[in-house]
């Protein structure tokens, strides 16, 4: 197996190809499959050593389903996910058995939206952050692993003082810096992170993304960023996926995507967006109607029900995930004709462009 | 005071008695609400934002209390010109004068419809038996007032959505039905918590939009609870900003986005990620996080995290909201020297 390079020299940490999660819908006394719930379906996407790729999309869009999969908490029906570890090894997660991940798990690192949720409430800190570097780290000296753990909440700006302490005594701040703390033990490579800020107050989602920036300067790493915020996609992210009903809709830089946007959905989403500027306010509705259920996506493309711009043909055959330009992929039938607002002035297309 | 304000609130407090200690979840709250007038409440959590519209509603739970300030409404029946101010913190929250103002005069979208909503009845069940309560109307008018108001705000096919169960519908349209369950009896004052925040943000654009249609074809005025302000900056008229309890800074919300006043406002302004702002930069931040209710600071709740914290000055004495300029009110030394008398 191999991974292959982007044009501009950029490593492949991770590749996803032809990502599938079907969820069975079983009905009656015998619980016969009726169904599929198609959350992803035929996803591909690269991260890049270095980079952070943003995963947007409303809500059932299978962002969270996709990230799953990446960390094998949920086995895809289908598909490869290629891994490039820390040795060179070019594995496929998809494909490997419980045992043989484990290695992995030092290397790909997951931080979860809820940290009122995602921190056992029975455990100090130390234990929190210190459970990883005993299980798989094989730190079994007391003293060295909670070294370790001062040195991570040092990182991660909270007091090593505050080892001894439970998670009732942190706000939603400090607890979302103890679980990057404890993702960030074993010198991840990548770090998976869904909605690390939506559960935060504003003022302290400043700070925790600030952090992440941080941390990704001095170590390195590499995120995979879910959410469906898209101000905060568009500050923290390099490039972005947007995702409809299990299916990638749209990938491309950060910038262009938001100065301008190739899909209908895309754009639609961007308008939808409140902006925080009483001088201006939105008189139109972007997008009528709801997501449509994955069980039972619409025929052709699956945004025509909502889309504006919808032709004959969107209705019958659905458009292929095509390169429009350098680096930005988008499904849709008008993508060459349609010109979408987006946001931000000239002079960011044209650094975007350069 | 606003001589044609619909809603006044004057200095109210409500208080958790608790074994552990006492949280004074609102502090000396103070502003008006004009006849057709959406005002948004902004603020953190723990901020009272919530206990300040239940204490409107007299539906604060045991051990919450409100225990001083009014909060003086004019219901209907007083008709358009009368002054007759009702203050509903002197009423019994379960009494019958209460009762017949919520839900009838005062309506409350809650913030998930989901909770709000009964899985065992259906959606015509419910609507039908809050008009029934509050009007002398057989069953069958007030179910065609039932379907209007679905129609009103934009149900498809409302008839058949009559005899639907909540879990059936998706978010936005549960959302719908919770609007114009709001509406059924054609409120003066409707309260909005956080109604978009359970929800997409394509879907929060249409709801957003039909409430201001809504405000503009009844006539109704808003109170509109929310932390996000981009929220605020699309719907609001007047801006209540609140920080542990207390008001920082009110003002039409033009001046408070344009000219913050309290640094907090101002910080919490510069905080936002905004699509409009230059990526990957740090953002500025407020330094540490909101004090847990218990260990509220003496002074000015803001200022162990105020930019501008004057020694000796912050930390002892509250500022009292106090009115600048035309019509903006701002609590903070800054900008006057008033205090709270103890």
């Amino acid at each position: 197996m191999s991974l292959a390079n982007s044009s501009d020299d950029k490593v492949t940490l991770l590749e996803v190809k032809g990502l599938s999660k079907f969820f069975p819908i079983k009905k009656g006394v015998l619980r016969r499959i009726q169904g599929q719930v198609r959350a992803v379906d035929d996803v591909s996407f690269r991260i890049y050593e270095g980079e952070t790729l943003g995963l947007v999309g409303e809500s059932g869009c299978g962002k969270t389903t996709t990230s799953r999969c990446i960390m094998r908490a949920l086995d895809p029906t289908d598909g490869e996910i290629l891994f490039r570890s820390a040795n060179g090894e070019i594995v496929d997660i998809a494909a490997m058995r419980e045992s043989e991940i484990r290695p992995l798990r030092r290397e790909i690192q997951m931080i979860f939206q809820d940290p009122y949720a995602s921190l056992n409430p029975r455990m100090n800190v130390m234990d929190i952050i210190g459970e990883s570097l005993q299980v798989i780290g094989g730190m079994s000296a007391r003293e060295e692993r909670s070294a370790r753990v001062a040195e991570l909440l040092a990182l991660v700006g909270l007091r090593p003082e505050y080892m001894q302490r439970f998670p009732h005594a942190f706000s939603g701040g400090q607890r979302q810096r103890i679980a990057i703390a404890r993702a960030l033990a074993l010198h991840p490579r990548l770090v998976v992170a869904d909605e690390p800020v939506s559960a935060l107050d504003v003022s302290v989602q400043a700070q925790v993304l600030n952090l992440m920036l941080k941390l990704q300067r001095e170590l390195n790493l590499t995120y995979l960023f879910v959410a469906h915020d898209l101000s905060v996609v568009k500050h923290i992210c390099d490039r972005v996926i947007v995702m409809y009903v299990g299916k990638i809709v749209e990938i491309a830089p950060t910038e262009t995507l938001f100065s301008a946007p190739k899909h209908p959905y895309t754009a639609a989403l961007m308008a939808a967006v409140p902006v925080a500027d009483p001088r201006q306010r939105t008189a139109m509705t972007p997008l009528e109607g709801d997501v449509p259920s994955p069980a039972n996506p619409p025929s052709g493309c699956y945004f025509h029900p909502r889309c504006r711009h919808a032709v004959e043909v969107c209705v019958k055959k659905q458009p292929a995930l095509e390169e429009c330009a350098d680096g930005h992929l988008v499904r849709c039938h008008r993508a060459a004709e349609l010109s979408l607002p987006g946001i931000g002035g000239e002079n960011e297309a044209a650094t975007a462009g350069s | 005071m606003n001589t044609n304000a619909i809603l006044s609130v004057r200095n109210l407090k409500t208080r958790f008695t608790m074994d552990e200690g006492t949280t004074k979840a609102v502090d000396g709250v103070s502003f008006d609400v004009a006849p057709g007038q959406v005002v948004g409440i902004v603020g953190e959590s723990g901020c009272g934002k919530s206990v300040t519209i239940k204490s409107i509603l007299r539906i604060v739970q045991k051990p919450g209390e409100v225990v001083g300030g009014e909060i003086l409404f004019r219901p209907q029946r007083h008709g358009e010109n009368g002054t007759d101010f009702v203050d509903l913190a002197k009423l019994d929250g379960r009494g019958k004068e209460m009762r017949t103002i919520r839900g009838n005069d005062i309506a409350l979208i809650p913030q998930e419809p989901m909770a709000a909503l009964s899985p065992v009845h259906t959606i015509g069940n419910q609507l039908v038996e809050a008009v029934q309560l509050h009007r002398k109307i057989n069953k069958r008018q007030a179910e065609e007032i039932a379907i209007e108001r679905m129609k009103e705000v934009g149900v498809p096919s409302p008839e058949e959505r009559m005899s639907a169960y909540s879990w059936e519908l998706s978010g936005g349209l549960r959302q719908r039905v919770m609007i114009a369950m709001a509406l059924l009896c054609s409120p003066r004052l409707l309260i909005a918590d956080e109604p978009t925040t359970a929800i997409d943000v394509t879907t929060q654009a249409q709801v957003l939009n039909l409430l201001r249609g809504l405000q503009k074809n009844h006539d109704m005025a808003i109170i509109f609870i929310t932390h996000d302000l981009g929220v605020i900056a699309q719907v609001a008229d007047d801006v209540v900003v609140m920080y542990l309890g207390r008001v920082m800074e009110t003002g039409p919300v033009d001046d408070i986005f344009h000219n913050p006043l309290h640094p907090y406002t101002k910080a919490l302004l510069g905080s936002i990620p905004s699509i409009h702002t230059t990526s990957r930069e740090p953002l500025p931040t407020i330094e540490g996080s909101i004090p847990h209710p218990f260990n509220r600071p003496a002074g000015c709740p803001f200022f162990p995290r105020c930019a501008a914290y004057m020694p000796g000055k912050c930390d002892r004495q509250t500022p009292k909201l106090e009115r600048i300029g035309e019509h903006q009110s701002v609590s903070c030394f800054l900008h006057h020297e008033v205090a709270e008398e103890i």
